[in-house]
């Protein structure tokens, strides 16, 4: 059945690539939406037995051998435990919908065949790092989640921007790739293995070891810890490696919803959570990762209070909510943080879903400014995007309620510095979350339309084939939350997770529960405030956001301009770089190899067969003369030489 | 001493062919069958070399060689002609400095 | 000193005639005193006892390949005088590389002696005259232990053969040839036919 889950995919994905003028369009289409479907299905039964059926229903399925070199041996096997079967159902439910959009969203694109192809990629790469036994594995997933990425986002490859986006993604995850790479390199050389079973059970034995490194003294599993960290954090889109997940939009909204929102990025807290084993013997790495996280929350969150492009504002959103799920994890409140995760994944692909449906509707207008007025025209698009936001915000009883609020009052509960670091940070962020989520929605659906005459004429609510995933996400987003907040993070806890997750200390989430009322009221506050505040602004006082800017114009700056990350890498790397490529080319290779090297040989075989050339005369007694002359040379060398 | 024939005195004939057959060659450039000629001259004079050491130092190798260049130069005359009459007839001259289609 | 005298006669008239090979005008000339450079070289090898190459030499070189050249020669009309053109433009360059070689011929001729352990490596021991003759001797060595050259040499004359005929051959038309394979294919509704003439019409 696993093996199933994790082929299908691939399956689709190759008979749709490689043999897409025989499948053709409509085929291709139901092949990969087929395949994805018995996935998804197959997902949900396999959580059930897993997860949600009382003991340990932990597996580990054998598929093939991968590399056995020496004393080093990785193997393609599943690791089936509740971890798993949690990002199994994420993943093939939120793929198996956005594949459907896709039918509908990409109808009238000229690569639907390649399109379908790249999507079943992707989710066969998420699915081998999800089920991975061992790191390596898990890093062969990893990248290929970057290789689809890369190429989904690049999908309409004439558009430049898409292109440079595209590589953007790619060369700023290498970054967090080759943290990733060294901390597998470390736990090798450590524990002799890269197996998760090996290296688990013995990190009890490593934890006071240390490593010397450039003259310097390191904490050996904190160092591994952080290496891994710098991984996620570039797979997530955590602050300092956040710049590519907002441009990473320049691809096609399903792809945003699918990678850039519920699966890929979340790769990171996966991976996170499944090494809680290593993190919890390594606890200075974990307030790094709370630290980053909730940094990386409020960050994005308040660049996402003054964007205009209404997928990017999603987009931050996404980097504020994977912070949540960093800091959760920093505080040791694993359970919460894939909670959120789970959520998260059917609200955000929800709105992204939603948001491509408006974008779809006003003839691909990505810029709120261009928007408004929306709502009577467009009355499905407009609730499901409303359940999207309203659980996103936090609103009680959706499903962000239940998570986010739980690692707020985890965070509170942690009773460290960096807990109380990462609740206010949090609860600022809940605040702007609804605020900016709340902004989005006035902008886009309320007011008078300022489109175009053209634009607003073609307004039109989307086919079926797009809505039905948003009524099943809209669904998730509901009812996920109370649902299944007794599994994640409540009393069914130790028998949900049965051993997938592991904590030494003290169960955050336990204490979580009786922290004071006004903890457990603040993230409603803030987002009712957040609400109240975006109501104010767009819907009762339109020109007050003018005005707010006017007076606060360096703090709009810093967070239009996203804090001017983008430019002060450009000053850091880009432009260093671009002047080293430019000198290393010009001097290095032209002036140097190339005028020595191959141009300065080729030429200098030009003129010395140009003088050899008159050689040839071409008449016979000239070379009967050159051999005597020769001939008589070596007698005269062997005469006078040899005495 | 005169009268004593030595092994010196054929190197020597040997040596005087030779190098008539190597001016042969830069003399008679133009005609090619001249240059065979002194080809033949040359290779006569190896032979006399051959034969020379054969006798003088006992060993009948020498002589078995020669005979293999005798072959090898017969081979090399007939058809060095034949390329000639073929040359001859398409020209209708055999004059060397016609012939320079090896020109680089 | 018989012998002192025929060599020197010998040697005289070869240089002599190889000179003139190299100098006369008329290239037939030069083929007929090819021939006779020839003829004394043999007589050279027969002073040296080597009777059976001096004959090959006569009955191979001037009997086939200088009469072949005597033929070449007469049977192409070239003009002689026009290739004779020129001769001096090498000439010093010709005469510079002739006297070196010579020079440094002679010099190796003056300053050369066996080595001492030359006995060793002789491979064919001539034979004492009395008990062979020096072809026979030849022949033992040549048929054993040499047969493969021997063979190799038989096939490169064989190949110049085949060559020299390739390059020469040509179609002629016109000329009438018989074709056995024709003639034998051919049946007789080929060879006549029956007309039933009419009388008074004629064919």
């Amino acid at each position: 059945m696993y093996q199933t889950i994790v082929f299908l995919p691939l399956i689709a994905a190759l008979v749709a690539g490689l043999f897409s003028k025989q499948v053709g369009v409509r085929g291709s289409q139901i092949i990969t939406c087929g395949a994805l479907i018995i996935a998804a299905l197959l997902s949900w039964f396999a959580f059930f037995k897993v997860a949600m059926t009382p003991g340990d229903h932990s597996l580990h399925i054998q598929v093939l051998s991968w590399i056995v070199s020496g004393d080093f041996q990785i193997n393609w096997a599943f690791q089936i435990d509740t971890l798993t079967a949690v990002m199994l159902v994420v993943v093939n439910t939120v793929s198996c919908l956005v594949h459907i959009y896709s039918v509908g969203y990409m109808s009238h694109d000229p690569h639907i065949q390649r399109f379908m192809s790249y999507l079943s990629l992707f989710t066969f790469a998420m699915l081998m790092l999800v089920t991975a036994d061992n790191f390596v594995q898990m890093f062969f997933g990893w990248e290929g989640v970057g290789l689809a990425s890369y190429l989904l986002i690049g999908f309409w490859y004439k558009k430049p921007s898409a292109c440079a986006a595209a590589i953007k993604a790619f060369v700023v995850n290498r970054v967090g790739d080759f943290g990733f790479a060294l901390g597998i390199f470390a736990i090798f050389m450590t524990f002799g293995s890269a197996d998760f079973a090996v290296v688990f059970s013995d990190v009890g034995a490593y934890s006071d070891k240390t490593i010397y490194f450039l003259g310097m003294e390191l904490d050996l599993l904190t160092t591994i810890c952080i290496l891994l960290f710098i991984g996620a954090m570039g797979k997530s889109a955590q602050l300092g490696l956040h710049t590519w997940l907002p441009d990473a939009m320049e691809g096609p909204t399903p792809v945003s919803a699918l990678i850039h929102a519920a699966t890929m990025v979340t790769a990171g807290v996966f991976m996170v959570a499944r090494c809680s084993p290593l993190f919890e013997y390594a606890p200075v790495a974990l307030d790094v990762v709370c630290i980053i996280g909730a940094s990386t929350a409020f960050f994005a969150a308040t660049v996402g209070m003054s964007q205009f492009d209404i997928k990017r504002v999603i987009a931050y959103s996404t980097c504020s909510q994977l912070g949540y799920m960093f800091f959760a994890l920093g505080i040791g409140a694993y359970g919460a943080a894939i909670f959120h995760l789970f959520t998260h994944a059917f609200f955000k692909a929800l709105l992204f879903l939603g948001s491509g449906s408006v974008i779809h509707a006003s003839s691909d207008e990505q810029d709120m400014r261009n928007m408004g007025g929306l709502r009577k025209k467009i009355p499905l698009t407009f609730w499901m995007m409303v359940i999207g936001t309203l659980a996103l915000t936090g609103f009680p009883f959706f499903a962000g309620y239940y998570s986010k609020d739980m690692i707020i009052e985890s965070a509170f509960a942690a009773h460290s510095s960096v807990g109380s670091y990462a609740f206010g940070m949090g609860v600022a962020a809940a605040l702007m979350t609804s605020f900016y989520s709340w902004r989005l929605i006035f902008m886009t659906f309320f007011g008078e339309s300022r489109a175009s005459k053209e634009v607003q004429d073609h307004v039109h609510e989307s086919p079926q084939v797009m809505l039905a995933p948003l009524y099943v996400l809209a669904l998730g987003a509901l009812v996920s939350g109370f649902l299944f907040k007794e599994y994640f993070v409540g009393h069914h806890y130790e028998d949900f997770w049965a051993g997938a997750l592991t904590l030494v200390g003290d169960n955050v989430m336990e204490t979580a529960h009786h922290v004071p009322s006004w903890v457990i009221a603040s993230p409603f506050i803030a987002m009712v405030s957040g609400l109240a505040i975006a109501y104010y602004f767009y819907i009762k006082r339109p020109e007050m956001p003018g005005k707010f800017v006017q007076t606060f114009r360096f703090l709009h700056a810093l967070s239009f301009n996203k804090w001017y990350f983008d430019e002060l890498y450009d000053v850091i790397f880009v432009r260093p770089a671009m002047k080293l490529g430019y000198f290393l080319w010009k001097s290095g290779d032209e002036n140097i190899i190339d005028r020595y090297g191959p141009d300065g040989v080729s030429a200098a075989v030009v003129r010395v067969a140009e003088r050899f050339r008159n050689l040839q005369s071409g008449y016979l007694y000239h070379y009967a003369f050159a051999m005597l002359i020769g001939l008589s040379a070596f007698v005269t060398w062997f005469v006078l030489g040899g005495q | 001493m005169m009268l004593e024939i030595g092994i010196e005195h054929y190197l020597t004939v040997a040596a005087m062919l030779f190098t008539l057959g190597v001016f042969g060659i830069f003399l008679n450039r133009k005609n090619v069958i001249i240059i065979l000629l002194s080809v033949e001259l040359i290779l006569l004079s190896v032979n006399i070399n051959l034969v020379a050491f054969s006798s003088y130092m006992g060993d009948l190798t020498g002589q078995i060689f020669t005979m293999f260049i005798l072959t090898v130069a017969a081979a090399e005359a007939s058809i060095g002609l034949a390329i000639l009459v073929v040359y001859f007839r398409n020209r209708g001259s055999i004059a060397v400095e016609d012939i320079h289609l090896m020109k680089g | 000193m018989i012998a002192a005298i025929c060599f020197y006669i010998f040697a005289t008239i070869l240089v002599g005639s190889a000179i003139m090979v190299v100098f006369s005008k008329n290239p037939v000339h030069s083929v007929l005193f090819l021939i006779l450079a020839f003829f004394n070289a043999a007589g050279l090898f027969v002073l040296l006892g080597a009777e059976f190459i001096a004959m090959i030499l006569v009955i191979v070189y001037v009997g086939a390949v200088a009469v072949m050249f005597l033929f070449v020669v007469m049977m192409l009309d070239i003009n002689f005088t026009e290739l004779r053109k020129g001769v001096q433009d090498y000439l010093p360059i010709g005469l510079l590389i002739g006297v070196i070689l010579m020079v440094e011929m002679i010099f190796i001729v003056g300053g050369w002696h066996m080595s001492d352990g030359i006995a060793t490596i002789i491979l064919a021991p001539t034979p004492p005259l009395s008990e062979v003759t020096n072809t026979d001797a030849i022949g033992r060595i040549l048929y054993t232990d040499y047969i493969y050259l021997f063979q190799i040499a038989g096939l490169i004359l064989l190949v110049a053969m085949i060559g020299a005929i390739v390059l020469t051959h040509r179609k002629r038309a016109g000329v009438k040839k018989q074709n056995i394979g024709d003639q034998v294919r051919r049946r007789r509704g080929q060879a006549y036919e029956a007309i039933d003439v009419k009388p008074g019409q004629g064919i």
